[in-house]
């Protein structure tokens, strides 16, 4: 089965964030990017079914020259090439203007499967994967807790999460984009091994004119919502911050637990 | 142009979602706002009954889809009758709960359409230019305004407890039917199963500690357990700790998880992304410890303590123990 698996490149979420002079995003100056968690476990369900089908994984990022760095963790995993959308172009894209230019790149090359994280962790829309989706004219599937291929590989069983501790179990025709969720499977590490032939491994650059795409629809200019400024919430304001070491913090907490709140 | 404010709501056994009682108030404020109409869109196969219920609102018409297609909720049943029914009828807004059935079929309806997308609104205003927008990013660390630039229609999806449902204003809506001819199935549904646990229940628990993300590693929950056995409190996780397999799923607290209202909720470690505050928002008396002072969680709790919840957690249990055993 020949799978593309899309990743995004987003800022780590234990990083300390500090909000952009411009005030619209936050300051990528010194900023630890990371593999999008949900997006590292449709890697590995990809690289799992590759290996049971004797198949290829390519993967795809859109984003600056960081993302590089993202798609070479991918190729030391087990992914066998990546495609590295990279273009002035794409940049500012919402997930509609995203969507677009990921299923041209997936339509040019032709794939079974396509695999992707349920939701990203900066922007968080969840949408992406059901718009590439959409392009392609193929069935998807959200929040993607199980993946079970059928009888010759021309549709799969899939397990989706539903609210309140359910989940839901369908039968969708391939090809298919699947939006996995964070949890259904285990990542594996790289190994040094993976690490040295990374190195060797074909990381393609596609431009939009590559894809035929027109500059309006893709990028800022083919987003549909525009951010217009970030900031922190009033966070802070609701909790009594409780100061001074361990012992002292803890047997003040407790007092008021007892005295003021009463629930101990 | 008026606004036409589209409420597609969604039902389960002949009952309206919570959170479309929600969406409902938010869209009739909306379209209050903007001075236009709200209309609420009810698709499924015998929902009469959900029909019925929003004739009691306040909304200018509900539009009913019937059909057999439209038994089992599907992606392509759902965007074939709403794409079709959007060209026709030409609302400039269509606003959904951000639920997991919603999310996963509104980004494609917004691309079948041509339309703008904007999920997981948590409130909006009016400037000069228009309707601003706010919704989280970065896990809730962040709040973005943000402006939709694109096309009508502009699908917009309201996180859970931004409206209440019992805010929504009633009166007395005509039923309209509206094509479902165009409704294409695109999966087979084999069946609806319980996430495999041990089944316990959290929200009966009076106290319950949570950890979260920054425990670090699962050897490390004994700290956990120790503050737990002395509170006679359940133990509780959000969701980075279930993925990585640290805890069972059925302690998992937040929107895929229980929702719990305990009189005590201890966070610890849990940075307290939107997905885990409405699972935890009934919780009367809310600690946080965390090292992250900006943490989201910080927001919504009484009492909090920055600092190592490795050395915290020891000295609190430390505390309790020595504040129950004064007490007899």
């Amino acid at each position: 089965m020949k799978i593309a698996v899309c990743v995004k490149q987003v800022p780590d979420t234990e990083a300390r964030l500090r909000v952009a002079g411009d005030g619209r995003w936050v300051d990528e100056e010194n900023l630890p990017f990371v593999i999008n968690e949900s997006d590292e476990y449709a890697l590995e369900e990809a690289l799992q079914i590759a290996e049971r089908t004797v198949g290829e994984v390519v993967v795809l990022s859109i984003g600056p020259a960081r993302v590089r760095e993202a798609l070479r963790k991918c190729l030391a995993l087990g992914a066998h090439r990546a495609m590295h959308l990279s273009d002035e172009a794409f940049a500012g894209g919402d997930a509609m203007a995203t969507g677009r230019a990921l299923a041209a790149a997936i339509a040019r090359e032709g794939f079974d499967l396509v695999l992707t994280g349920s939701q990203s962790d900066d922007v968080g829309s969840g949408s992406t994967g059901s718009i590439v989706a959409g392009h392609l004219g193929w069935p998807h599937a959200w929040l993607v807790m199980g993946v079970e291929l059928e009888e010759g590989n021309s549709s799969a069983k899939v397990t989706r999460e539903m609210e309140s501790g359910m989940n839901e179990v369908l039968r969708i025709q391939l090809p298919a984009v699947l939006e996995i969720q964070a949890g259904l499977n285990h990542p594996r590490y790289a190994s040094l091994k993976g690490i040295m032939q990374a190195k060797k491994k074909e990381m393609a650059e596609v431009s939009a004119a590559d894809l035929g795409l027109d500059g309006a629809a893709i990028g800022a200019s083919g987003a549909t919502v525009e951010i217009l400024s970030v900031a922190f919430p009033e966070s802070g304001e609701g909790a009594r911050i409780i100061e001074g070491d361990a012992s002292s913090a803890a047997q003040e907490l407790v007092d008021r637990l007892q005295k003021e709140a009463r629930v101990l | 142009m008026s606004a036409k404010v589209w409420i597609v709501v969604q039902h389960r056994e002949g009952h309206l979602h919570r959170m479309s009682r929600e969406a409902i108030a938010g869209g009739q404020q909306l379209a209050s706002l903007l001075g236009g109409t709200a209309e609420a869109v009810v698709l499924g196969h015998g929902v009469g009954p959900v029909a019925e219920e929003l004739g009691g609102y306040d909304l200018a018409a509900v539009h009913v889809a019937d059909a057999e297609a439209l038994a089992d909720y599907t992606p392509g049943g759902y965007v074939g009758v709403l794409a079709a029914a959007l060209k026709d009828h030409a609302p400039t807004h269509v606003v959904l709960a951000h639920s997991y059935q919603n999310i996963e079929y509104m980004a494609r309806l917004a691309q079948a359409v041509g339309g703008s997308l904007l999920p997981e609104a948590t409130g909006f205003e009016t400037d000069e230019e228009g309707v601003v927008w706010r919704r989280p990013v970065l896990g809730g660390k962040l709040q973005a305004r943000v402006r939709a630039v694109g096309p009508a229609p502009l699908l917009v999806s309201f996180q859970s407890g931004v409206f209440g449902g019992s805010d929504a204003a009633t009166g007395n809506a005509p039923r309209v039917e509206l094509d479902a001819s165009a409704a294409a199935p695109d999966r087979e549904i084999l069946g609806v199963e319980e996430v495999a646990g041990e089944h316990v229940d959290l929200s009966a628990a009076e106290i319950v500690v949570a950890v979260g993300r920054g425990i670090g590693d699962g050897d490390k929950l004994k700290i956990i357990e120790a503050l737990a056995e002395s509170l006679g409190a359940e133990i509780g996780a959000s969701r980075p700790v279930i993925d990585n397999g640290w805890l069972p799923r059925d302690r998992q607290i937040g929107s895929s998880g229980q929702t719990i209202a305990p009189k005590l909720y201890i966070a610890i470690g849990i940075s307290g992304a939107i997905q885990h505050l409405v699972g935890m928002k009934g919780a009367s008396t809310v600690v946080a410890v965390n090292k992250d002072a900006e943490a989201p969680i910080f927001g919504v709790a009484d009492y909090g303590i920055v600092g190592d919840l490795h050395e915290i957690v020891p000295a609190l249990t430390e505390a309790i123990r020595e504040a129950k055993a004064a007490a007899g």
